[in-house]
């Protein structure tokens, strides 16, 4: 069965097409959801943020040219309203919201129990590392993106994502070892 | 030692490529590069699997962060019918056949060509066909016997399915009136004219999804 790309479904919604909107709106507001809520940490801003990022798309999709994956263009809209909301709290609001995530792996009776745990461990430090690096992370693990679309969608030249991903792994290593583990690397 | 100096640029520019290579994303050319290092290179695949570990991690922990609730899309879906109407019908025809032609996969494509070959010699035979009976002694013709312009009438847009047979598209062709009154263009697409005069939108579009339900038709449009 061949299913409709989305391409196709851009071009539709470009034409007004309720229903192109829904099915976008299926197939990819988890994964953009989870994307945006790893950098703002907040889900209550990061639902909003879904509205409006899918509301952006709704807009503009006649200027889509197709020159990358819709989910790239998709995820470049979603980091730029995310990045703006961020801008838009106070400082303090984010340092405790920081806090609070971290806090809320370590409280975790399961985490708890398993702090010797290498894969609870490495979750918790994947959760502590700072927005830039989470975010390269993500993209590479978790959203599958290749080097030319990460620096699609963060503006950064593709030397630069790959030397920011192999920091992003190094602080990971240290956070790990912070917490008695020695991954023996770098 | 010279040959560890030597080696050590190429295995850091192998090792940046590991998280890519987990993922899946590299190009063919540099996960077959990253799978020779691989090879010959214990301590790399060790730090390989490093990384197998954290990719499993961060699909764990993303998969955990659940999903946003129903308000969202409603939310979504108010603030677009909020927006100003935007028409439908505004994509104009030649992106509805780039939409389509963007939906067909290579090999599809390939067939269609084929059709398209078919269907070149299917308007071969009709032209050649009414040449013979122009030139036939005799031919009874009266003097007010309707001829059609070029230009004349209400057309559609159709592509024939790749199956078809040049049978199967005359006897379409015939059991439709339609009269084949350009093409093809580079995407096997006919204009066809429907009918001699025009007819209102509504009926020509009746006559176009009932067309579009013969399995001889690929692709089908209303065009001017």
């Amino acid at each position: 069965m061949q299913t409709t790309s989305d391409e196709v479904l851009i071009s539709r919604i470009a034409g007004g097409d309720r229903l192109a909107m829904q099915v976008l709106y299926a197939r990819h507001h988890v994964r953009v959801y989870r994307f945006v809520l790893r950098l703002v940490r907040n889900e209550a801003t990061a639902e909003d943020l879904i509205s409006e990022v899918f509301l952006d798309i709704w807009r503009q999709a006649g200027k889509f040219e197709g020159r990358s994956a819709a989910s790239t263009w998709m995820l470049s809209i979603a980091r730029f309203k995310a990045l703006s909301a961020l801008r838009r709290r106070p400082e303090e609001e984010l340092d405790d919201e920081t806090a609070e995530q971290i806090e809320d792996h370590a409280d975790d009776p399961e985490t708890a129990l398993a702090k010797k745990d290498k894969s609870s461990a490495l979750r918790q430090c994947l959760a502590k590392l700072s927005a830039d690096h989470r975010e390269i992370i993500d993209l590479v693990y978790y959203h599958e993106k290749s080097v030319e679309e990460v620096a699609e969608i963060v503006g950064i030249p593709e030397a630069t994502v790959k030397t920011r991903m192999f920091y992003a792994r190094k602080k990971l290593s240290e956070l790990l070892k912070e917490q008695g583990i020695d991954r023996g690397w770098p | 030692m010279n040959a560890m100096k030597q080696e050590a640029p190429e295995r850091q520019e192998i090792e940046e490529l590991l998280p890519w290579h987990a993922a899946g994303t590299l190009s063919r050319r540099d996960a077959q590069r990253v799978e020779e290092a691989l090879a010959r290179d214990p301590e790399l695949a060790r730090r390989y699997a490093l990384v197998r570990d954290e990719l499993g991690e961060t699909i764990h922990l993303n998969e955990t962060l659940g999903a946003p609730s129903a308000r969202a899309l409603e939310k979504l879906f108010a603030q677009i019918d909020a927006e100003p109407a935007r028409s439908q019908v505004s994509l104009n025809l030649g992106s509805r056949i780039s939409e389509f032609f963007a939906s067909l996969t290579p090999r599809t494509l390939a067939l269609a060509s084929g059709a398209a070959v078919l269907a070149i010699l299917v308007q071969a035979g009709f032209i050649a066909g009414v040449m013979l009976n122009d030139s036939k002694p005799g031919g009874y013709q009266t003097a007010s016997a309707p001829t059609t312009a070029p230009d004349t009438g209400t057309f559609a847009l159709i592509r024939f399915a790749s199956q078809a047979s040049a049978d199967d598209v005359t006897k379409f062709l015939e059991a439709n009136k339609l009269s084949i009154a350009n093409g093809p263009t580079a995407g096997g697409l006919y204009k066809v004219r429907v009918a001699v005069t025009g007819i209102p939108k509504a009926e020509l579009a009746r006559i176009v999804k009932k067309l579009q339900e013969d399995k001889v038709v690929d692709f089908i449009a209303t065009t001017d």
